[in-house]
């Protein structure tokens, strides 16, 4: 809906297109809840749901990517209109990934809800609805044009790749303990780190908010990722 | 409200008194125009998505698709829909929304919060998980090794020996695991009537120590109790008793075998307090807004296999809720661990709250 294709004056062209943002962030963040009740709640629905979902994402990505070429082409907007357009291309192709991350949460889910439930899918619910939280966080920034709450957003990334660093050790010690689990722990483990790459998808939607509404640039961010220092031998499918 | 002044955008035709009716009525509900902006939203929907609603598109202050799509609908084709939706946050919130689209081409929405109810079915629902999940834990074990003892091990004594105590054992934390159950849900049953008796603290403290200086001398760890003369306080000596077991018990548990578990009591500012410390392992920060959940531990395995059930602490934390207490917890991780409990002065504590009507049923579980 909303993309209304009769508007005519400039300023409505940029309003519809920042309209197009919000719903595809909307769908994004449907598609994101879906994806984590999918692991969190062994929702298979909600998998089939997400998995579905996204060529709705995808499509509107398309609409906005062109609608704004378009923009760009006819209207040559500057200053504040020129990045809000560009900033109409970038977000929306941040929610894409998003969206696409979340579609392959959703098909391990499926897998995942096929085999008896481990503990652990309780702290990946967690860890997903702190991403969850940036998502929406970011995409209110977006629509209220608000830097700051945009860097509140960016700056506060470290608490999921924390969660995430605690799941990674404790699904090591898992696959250690038990290697028969190494199969569905490598599930799970794809998982977190699509959801920690969720997160990191929405700091840069941060960084575009605030470069849209402030011209200036958010830099040199905190990174808490230890685990790469973490090595630990184990033989599993990606 | 004594606001006479028609807003240049207002909806043509909505009197007075219905916009007077629309903002005084305590539900969430905004109008619509024809472009799916904003034309008018109540109090109660400001509270519900933030202030400054009205003159925005829809899209930027709700923007879930099944809004979106059923606005886009009420827009084209008219009729109403019911959808729900929720919206992520540090407290998941979820809604059903009432769409219709009215006579003159405006589309009213209308939200029901509905995250209470939400919360109580998904509460029971883990509860149940939970219970089933622990309970059927030993009782695996416990089949297993009656088929064994059944078949291979028939006439083997030995074995027999060996694994009748692990049944045992196995049975033992069955039974205990429903013995905290019911211990639980009778403290929640009681949360919201105040206890009666007095009670000297150092004296309880004293109590469940000598319960737990076996145990203690077990893993070679001495119990220092170290006490200021204290004023009495209001509380359920068996209660409170159950309360600090539960403490010392984890700290000689998750303690350093051979070191030292010290129980310091005394009174400050209305409260006495009792600070349980230990010179254990400690608890990684990010476990600790936890702890006291159901059947959350830091290391399940290690807490299995020594016969806990997670349950301590969520008793911990009602018992202090129903004494008006309060716990901290300070660790840190390869130092110890110190939980500090405080309880007001007899003085200090509140009027008996007001009993709920209806006492919600997922807490008598
Ligand atoms: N003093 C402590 N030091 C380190 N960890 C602790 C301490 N007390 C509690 N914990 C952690 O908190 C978790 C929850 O404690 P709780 O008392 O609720 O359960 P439990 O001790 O595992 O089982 P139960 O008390 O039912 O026998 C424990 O499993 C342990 O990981
Ligand atoms: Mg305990």
């Amino acid at each position: 809906m909303m993309t209304d294709h009769t508007v005519k004056s400039f300023d409505e062209q940029l309003q519809a297109l920042s309209a197009a943002v919000a719903q595809m962030g909307g769908l994004a963040e449907a598609q994101l809840a879906a994806a984590i009740d999918a692991i969190a709640r062994r929702d298979s629905g909600a998998a089939e749901r997400a998995v579905a979902g996204d060529v709705r994402i995808d499509a509107l990505q398309q609409e906005i990517e062109e609608r704004a070429m378009k923009l760009l082409a006819l209207r040559q907007p500057m200053a504040v209109d020129l990045r809000d357009t560009l900033a109409a291309i970038k977000i929306a192709g941040e929610l894409e990934r998003i969206g696409d991350l979340a579609k392959n949460i959703a098909k391990r889910a499926l897998v995942l809800n096929r085999e008896p439930p481990i503990r652990l899918t309780q702290s990946l619910g967690r860890m997903g609805k702190a991403a969850q939280n940036q998502l929406k966080q970011v995409l209110d920034s977006f629509s209220n044009r608000n830097a700051d709450d945009a860097e509140a957003v960016w700056q506060r990334d470290g608490e999921i790749d924390e969660i995430y660093n605690s799941l990674f050790r404790e699904l090591l010690t898992y696959m250690m303990e038990d290697p028969r689990t190494i199969g569905l722990c490598t599930h799970l483990l794809f998982v977190a780190k699509n959801i920690e790459r969720s997160g990191d998808h929405c700091t840069n939607i941060a960084e575009v908010v605030y470069h849209m509404v402030k011209a200036g640039y958010l830099n040199a961010r905190p990174k808490a990722d230890i685990t790469s220092e973490t090595s630990v031998p184990y033989e599993g499918r990606a | 409200m004594t606001d006479t002044d028609t807003k240049d955008d207002a909806p043509a035709g909505l009197s007075l008194l219905a916009r007077q009716l629309l903002e005084r009525l305590p539900l969430p509900v905004m109008l619509l125009d024809s472009q799916a902006r904003v034309l008018l939203a109540n109090a109660g929907m400001q509270t519900a998505l933030g202030a400054g609603l009205e003159g925005k598109p829809l899209t930027a202050v709700l923007r879930h698709p099944a809004v979106l799509d059923a606005v886009g609908a009420a827009l084209a084709s008219g009729g109403h829909s019911d959808v729900s939706f929720s919206i992520a946050g540090l407290v998941e919130r979820h809604y059903e929304a009432h769409i219709a689209r009215l006579d003159d081409g405006l589309v009213a929405l209308l939200l029901h919060d509905i995250t209470a109810i939400r919360r109580a079915e998904q509460m029971r629902a883990d509860f149940i998980a939970n219970v089933s999940h622990e309970l059927r834990t030993p009782l695996a074990a416990l089949f297993g090794f009656i088929e064994t003892l059944q078949g291979p091990a028939r006439d083997d004594a030995a074995a027999r020996e060996n694994f009748l105590n692990i049944m045992a054992r196995e049975a033992a934390r069955m039974r205990r695991l429903i013995d905290d159950l019911l211990s639980l849900a009778r403290i929640e049953l009681n949360e919201h009537v105040p206890p009666q008796g007095r009670v000297a603290l150092e004296a309880v403290v004293r109590q469940a120590a000598a319960a737990l200086a076996p145990l203690a001398a077990g893993d070679d760890i001495s119990l220092r109790i170290e006490s200021v003369p204290l004023q009495e306080i209001v509380g359920d000596h068996d209660e409170l008793v159950q309360l600090f077991q539960n403490l010392i018990h984890n700290a000689i548990k998750y303690g350093r075998p051979g070191g030292e578990v010290r129980v310091t009591l005394g009174q400050e500012s209305g409260h006495v307090f009792a600070a349980v410390a230990d010179d254990g392992e400690g608890i990684p920060r990010e476990a600790l807004p936890r702890l006291t959940e159901r059947f959350y531990r830091v290391d399940v395995k290690r807490s299995r296999e020594r016969g806990g059930t997670g349950l301590g602490l969520a008793i911990v934390k009602h018992i202090l809720s129903r004494h008006q207490g309060r716990l901290s917890i300070d660790s840190k991780v390869g130092e110890g661990s110190t939980f500090t409990v405080l309880l007001p002065e007899p003085g200090a504590m509140e009027k008996p709250p007001k009993a709920p009507d209806i006492l919600p049923v997922t807490e008598l579980l």
